[in-house]
């Protein structure tokens, strides 16, 4: 029997009060994500539950306790307090999926401070631009990453304190320091902020067609839609052992690898040893994990190593299975039949909405290649393309769109209200994304309305790598576009000119590869580099990235009226 | 060491690793697993490999596992190269 029950009772049921109930909160009480996350499972009898078992790359396994969970986000809070953080500041998560960083990211929340995850393989250039737009005070980092923070830090005027939280034997400079958790005296009790439902607590950058990226600011209140998103789509059972493998360095690995599940009280699994079939089925079947939450593109990876691999594990606890970042392919979801027994369920949601939007449920009939139904409580429909009405027929494609006022919605994009207010229509929070919806409410993506590139599940902005393509010694012009990939869904494709002097050649574009990797990351390094004469312009000198996303895609061009003479 | 083993190390250092850590990795140092290359960034380390050594890497020997040590890459490169 699932958490939800029956889905159509249960969607027109639903009221946001009903989900203050089943979350225990009452209005006007306090309600802060890092207090729900440990102190309050603590009061419920849970502080001895493992809330965390956690395995490193070498193999070494810790495993955490729901009261020593608390203690050390006390003593993450404390710390950060005690070199000046304060309400509202925000404090960056720089690092891989070590223990401090699910410590530290409820430490700054029960501080009232906001907390700001960036992906650790993030180069400089694009840690920068993230760190500089938020204004951001603090960063939280370890060894192996703090030299990139220490590149740019005079660069960043809002930037007091570097703080190392794994060692405390480097040569540190002005404004860096140490922090060792397991050499700080432990802080047995911590009055968390008394946040109410809009107070800011995370903020995560996110990517568009143009511009920089975008700095999503969620609210505490979003634990309303966290919670039972993990109660009703995860559908986490108290005995149930949950693995989330994304980084918290992007939404879902905070939404649901950190706050929906651990206010539910439930045991999570993080493995910090990077992508590997035969480990992750290890993973999987040593600490019997029964509910898995991955991506596609994992998905698709495990699907490459065959079923034979897969029946040499013993998955006895595995129950139910769920996949985010884009759309599951209908081969993925039948996959997961014959090697699992069971479908993946493909959940749909963005950033921008901070939970689960839509999605299939675990009683609900899975159609392979679709999205599922809207959530309870949200209310999403397509839109016509061009007149933004709400389309009633079934299986016309049109822009996906929720009504604005679900807790978990962003409240702002930072600093940026213009672009904020650019993606509302009248009532509607415009998600960028199209899709059709069934006679029987099943939405099926096609495709998204812009330039931006989903690489492996994360959003890559065009913008932003071409920016940095011609910052290359080499390059004069430069486009990036999305290419179709069987196991990425698209990989980012470079179209660059070169300027006078250099030639194309294989160790060229290589060093345009790493150039990008570098100062980006790995997600946005062009897989492929294309040299051209010069690239095609509008008559008014805009490089039409639009055509030659097109070409790749195997598309009909269009209108080519406005090109400039070739 | 021997040379192969020797220059992929030096490429790994030179693009992947900080400076001041390059005393930290050797040709058993983990790659894939500690993250200090990333399955975006193998494609560049299989780029590298197949224009220097002019062979063509097929995906199931481009895998975490088998990219994950300087040693492992080593091998894979000597098999095509053989």
């Amino acid at each position: 029997m699932s958490n939800m029950g029956d889905y159509k009772k249960t969607y027109d049921d639903f009221t946001w009060d009903k989900a203050k109930e089943i979350l225990g909160y009452r209005d006007g009480d306090p309600i802060n994500i890092g207090y729900y996350c440990t102190d309050r499972i603590c009061e419920q009898g849970m502080g001895d539950k493992l809330a965390l078992i956690w395995e490193g790359f070498t193999g070494e396994v810790e495993k955490y306790t729901f009261d020593e969970l608390r203690v050390h986000s006390n003593t993450y809070a404390d710390f950060l307090r005690s070199i000046g953080v304060k309400k509202g500041d925000r404090v960056c998560l720089f690092m891989d999926k070590i223990p401090d960083l699910y410590f530290s990211f409820l430490g700054i929340l029960k501080l009232g401070a906001i907390a700001q995850p960036l992906f650790s393989a993030f180069g400089e250039e694009a840690l920068f631009t993230r760190m500089e737009d938020a204004g951001t005070s603090v960063v939280l980092t370890t060894k192996k990453h703090f030299r990139k923070v220490r590149r740019i830090k005079d660069t960043l005027p809002a930037l007091k304190h570097i703080v190392v939280v794994d060692n405390d034997t480097l040569n540190l400079q002005e404004i860096e320091m140490s922090f060792i958790l397991k050499k700080a005296t432990k802080i047995e009790k911590f009055d968390s902020y008394e946040a109410d439902l809009e107070t800011p607590s995370v903020l995560h950058y996110t990517s568009g067609t143009t511009g920089k990226p975008k700095g999503a600011l969620h609210v505490h209140g979003s634990l309303l839609c966290q919670h039972i998103s993990a109660k009703w789509a995860l559908d986490l059972k108290a005995d149930d052992i949950f693995w989330c493998t994304a980084d918290p360095g992007w939404v879902t690995g905070t939404s649901y690898g950190i706050i929906g599940p651990w206010s539910l009280g439930i045991t999570q699994v993080v493995y910090d040893g990077g992508f590997g079939s035969a480990k992750w089925y290890r993973i999987l079947q040593d600490y019997g994990i029964s509910v898995w939450y991955t991506a596609p593109t994992a998905i698709r990876l495990l699907m490459k190593d065959g079923t034979e691999l897969v029946k040499k594990f013993d998955f006895k606890n595995l129950r139910y299975m769920c996949s985010v970042g884009e759309p599951l392919n209908p081969e993925a979801v039948v996959w997961g039949r014959e090697a699992f027994g069971m479908p993946f369920y493909d959940t749909y949601w963005q950033t921008e909405t901070g939970a689960i939007v839509i999605t299939n449920f675990p009683n609900m009939e899975v159609r392979p290649g679709s999205m599922g139904k809207a959530f309870p409580g949200i209310t999403a429909v397509v839109l016509d393309m061009k007149t933004h009405e709400v389309i009633e027929q079934p299986k016309k494609v049109g822009l996906i769109a929720l009504k604005r006022g679900w807790p978990s919605m962003m409240r702002e994009y930072w600093n940026n209200p213009k672009v904020y207010n650019s993606k509302f229509i009248g009532e509607w929070y415009i998600t960028g994304d199209r899709s059709s919806i069934d006679e029987d409410g099943y939405f099926w993506f096609v495709g998204r309305d812009d330039d931006v590139i989903n690489t492996g599940g994360h959003l890559v902005g065009p913008f932003e790598i071409e920016s940095a393509l011609i910052e290359h010694e080499a390059v004069a012009e430069a486009a990036a576009v999305g290419k179709p990939d069987p196991v990425n869904m698209e990989v980012v494709k470079a179209f660059v000119a070169l300027k006078p002097g250099f030639e194309p050649s294989d160790d060229l574009e290589l060093s345009i590869m790493n150039f990008i990797r570098k100062r980006l990351s790995p997600l946005a390094m062009p897989q492929e580099i294309e040299f051209m004469e010069k690239l095609p312009k509008t008559r008014s000198g805009k490089i039409m990235r639009r055509l030659l996303k097109a070409k790749e895609w195997g598309e009909e061009i269009g209108d080519t009226s406005t090109l400039e003479d070739d | 060491m021997d040379e192969l083993e020797k220059a992929i190390l030096e490429y790994v250092i030179e693009e992947y690793i900080e400076e001041e850590d390059e005393d930290e990795i050797d040709m058993e140092s983990p790659l894939i697993s500690s993250g200090i290359v990333d399955s975006f960034s193998m494609v560049s380390l299989k780029t590298f490999l197949e224009r220097k050594y002019k062979i063509s890497i097929p995906d199931d020997k481009a895998t975490p596992e088998k990219f994950d040590t300087v040693k492992n890459i080593a091998v894979v490169v000597r098999e095509l190269t053989a």
